[in-house]
C-alpha cells in the first residue's frame, strides 16, 4: 500500500512538472519572439509591459472591477442555464414522451449561432445586464440540457433495476441512484459549460457593455493598445483555470467513490 | 397443469407459482417468441434452480418474476397474489456488479431499509448482521471500487437479503466470477440458506451450480424457452464442493447434460 501510495505521488509530481514546462516553454518562445525584436510591439507586447499594465490596471482598480463584472455575469447566466437544464434534461432521458416533446425544439435552437441573437436580446431587452445573461443562457442552456440528458440515460440500467428489487419508489430512484450515480458525469458537463459561458460572454461585452473583460478588450483594439488586451486574455485565462481546478476538487469532494481513468494523477 | 395437495408438497406452502407464461418481443413478422408456456412452482424454503442453454429465455424469465419486464401472456403469483410490477418481496442478485458505489458496504445493505423508512440505528444493526452472515465484517466502511468481484457479489446477496424478501432471485450471480471464487461462494450460498431457510430461485447456465445448490432443477428447453424437464436433487450430506464428485450427483448432471446437449443440437439444426 505505502509504496503504492508513493509511486502515486511519484507520478503526480510529474504530472505537475510536465503541465509547469508547456507554460514556461510558451513563456520562453514569447521572451525570444519579444526581447529579440522577432515580432513588432505592437503586435506582440513584451512580458515586462504587460506585467506591468496588469499591475497599473491593478492599483487603479480597474482590473478587479472588470473581473468581478465579468464574473458575475458568467455565474449568474450559467446558474440559470444549469437550474433549467438539470431537471429539464433528467427528465427527458427517463420519459420518452417529454424528450419527444422538447428535443426537436433543443436541436433546432441548438444549431442557432448565439451572435446571430444578439440584435433580437437587444430589443426584447435592451442593453440592461439581463441581457447580458441571456446571451449566456441562450449559449448553454440548449448543449448542456442534452449533455445532462446524455450523462443521465447513461446510469447503468443494472443500478437502476436493483433499486427497483430492492423497494425503491420513483421519486427515491431520482433522488437515491441516478442523481447520486450521474453526478460525476453532471461536473463535468458543468465544467465544459461555464468555459463555453466566457466565450459568450464575450459576444455579450462586445455589443453593448461599458465594462467587463470582455469589453476591456476590445476597446483597447481601437487604440492598438496589445499590452491591454494581452493582460486581458491572460486574465480570462486564468479565471479559466482557476474555474476548473475548484471544478476537480468539488467532484473529489461530491463522488470520492468515483474510478478514474489517469487516477494517479 | 394439477394442483399439488399440501402433503404431496411437503407441507410446505407455495410460494412462487409461475401460470403458462409466455413472452414475445416485437410485433408481426419481427417478432420473437421468448417464452413459451413456461410453468413453474417455488415452495416455501426451496432452492430451486433453472438451467437453460444460452438464449433461452432464463434472465427474461427471471426479469417478469421481478418485476422489470412485462409478460405477454400467462400469470406470476407470489404467494397467491398477482405481482405487479418489481417489489422488495422479489429480492434480485445479479449477474453484473449492481452496487452502488458511491455508498460503503454498510450503506449498501442498509438500501432497501433506508426505502422502507426503517429508522438508522434499526437499520445499522440488522445490516451488521447480513454483513456477518455474508463474511464481510471489518470491510463494513469500504468502498465496492475496494472489493474484489466476490466480495461485491456478498455485498449484493447481503443488500438483497437484509430486505427479507419473500423470494431470492438470482440471475446468475456467479457468472463473472474465477472458477474458485465461484465455489466458495456457492458454499456459502448453501450455507447462508441453511441458516436462514430463505426461499431462492436461482438461473445459471453451468449444470455443476445447478445441482450443486438446488433441491429441485427445471431444464429449459432452447427458445422459445419452456420447461423441458423437473429433477429432484437429493445428495447426501451438506452440499459442498465434495458434493461434485459423489455418484449421484454425476448421475443427475449427466441426465442434464444429455437433455441440453440434444437442445444445443436441435438449435443448430433449426437454423
Amino acid at each position: 500500500m505505502g509504496s503504492g501510495k508513493s509511486k502515486k505521488m511519484v507520478k503526480s509530481m510529474q504530472y505537475k512538472m510536465l503541465s509547469l514546462i508547456c507554460f514556461v516553454l510558451i513563456i520562453v518562445f514569447w521572451c525570444i519572439a519579444s526581447y529579440g525584436h522577432l515580432v513588432q510591439e505592437v503586435f506582440l507586447p513584451s512580458p515586462t509591459a504587460v506585467i506591468s499594465k496588469l499591475l497599473s490596471m491593478a492599483k487603479d482598480g480597474s482590473l478587479w472591477a472588470n473581473c468581478r463584472e465579468s464574473i458575475a455575469r458568467v455565474m449568474i447566466g450559467w446558474i440559470w442555464s444549469v437550474i433549467v437544464a438539470l431537471p429539464m434534461g433528467m427528465l427527458m432521458a427517463n420519459s420518452k414522451r417529454f424528450s419527444a416533446f422538447v428535443q426537436p425544439i433543443i436541436e433546432f435552437a441548438r444549431y442557432l449561432p448565439v451572435v446571430a441573437l444578439v440584435p433580437l436580446t437587444l430589443l426584447y431587452l435592451g442593453i440592461e445586464e439581463t441581457q447580458k445573461y441571456t446571451i449566456i443562457f441562450l449559449g448553454t442552456f440548449f448543449q448542456l440540457v442534452l449533455m445532462v440528458a446524455d450523462t443521465v440515460s447513461n446510469v447503468d440500467a443494472n443500478m437502476i433495476n436493483a433499486a427497483k428489487t430492492l423497494g425503491a419508489k420513483r421519486f427515491q430512484i431520482y433522488k437515491e441512484v441516478i442523481f447520486p450515480a450521474a453526478l460525476p458525469g453532471l461536473i463535468d458537463d458543468f465544467r465544459l459549460t461555464i468555459g463555453w459561458a466566457w466565450t459568450y460572454l464575450v459576444v455579450a461585452e462586445m455589443v453593448a457593455a461599458s465594462n467587463g473583460l470582455g469589453f476591456m478588450i476590445l476597446r483597447s483594439q481601437r487604440y492598438l493598445a496589445t499590452d491591454t488586451i494581452f493582460a486581458g486574455l491572460i486574465m480570462i485565462g486564468l479565471i479559466g483555470l482557476v474555474t476548473d481546478w475548484i471544478f476537480r476538487i468539488i467532484s473529489r469532494i461530491a463522488a470520492p467513490w468515483q474510478e478514474r481513468l489517469g487516477d494517479s494523477r | 397443469m394439477k394442483k399439488l395437495t399440501e402433503e404431496e408438497n411437503g407441507g410446505r406452502a407455495v410460494r412462487l407459482q409461475v401460470r403458462d407464461l409466455g413472452k414475445v418481443f416485437g410485433e408481426g413478422d419481427q417478432s420473437v417468441t421468448a417464452l413459451r408456456d413456461v410453468n413453474l412452482e417455488i415452495r416455501e424454503s426451496e432452492f430451486v434452480m433453472i438451467v437453460g442453454p444460452s438464449g433461452c429465455g432464463k434472465t427474461t424469465l427471471i426479469n417478469i418474476i421481478g418485476g422489470l419486464e412485462k409478460q405477454t401472456s400467462g400469470e406470476v403469483l407470489l404467494d397467491g397474489k398477482p405481482i405487479s410490477g418489481a417489489g422488495a418481496d422479489r429480492g434480485m442478485v445479479f449477474q453484473g456488479y449492481s452496487l452502488f458505489p458511491w455508498l460503503t458496504v454498510q450503506k449498501n445493505v442498509e438500501f432497501g431499509l433506508k426505502m422502507k423508512g426503517i429508522p438508522a440505528p434499526h437499520r445499522e444493526s440488522a445490516a451488521k448482521k447480513y454483513i456477518r452472515l455474508v463474511g464481510l465484517d471489518g470491510f463494513e466502511n469500504a468502498l465496492p471500487k475496494q472489493l474484489s468481484g466476490g466480495m461485491k457479489q456478498r455485498v449484493a446477496i447481503a443488500r438483497t437479503l437484509a430486505n427479507e424478501p419473500e423470494i431470492l432471485l438470482m440471475d446468475e450471480p456467479f457468472g463473472a466470477l474465477d472458477a474458485q471464487t465461484r465455489v466458495v461462494m456457492q458454499e456459502l450460498l448453501a450455507n447462508i440458506r441453511r441458516k436462514t431457510n430463505t426461499t431462492i430461485l436461482f438461473i445459471t447456465h453451468d449444470i455443476d451450480e445447478a445441482v450443486l445448490l438446488g433441491d429441485r432443477v427445471y431444464v429449459m428447453s432452447r427458445r422459445p424457452g419452456s420447461v423441458r424437464a423437473v429433477l429432484d436433487v437429493e445428495l447426501p450430506g451438506e452440499r459442498s464442493h465434495n458434493s461434485l464428485v459423489l455418484p449421484e450427483f454425476l448421475r443427475i448432471k449427466k441426465q442434464i447434460m444429455d437433455m441440453l446437449w440434444q437442445e444445443s443440437n436441435d438449435a443448430a439444426m433449426d437454423r
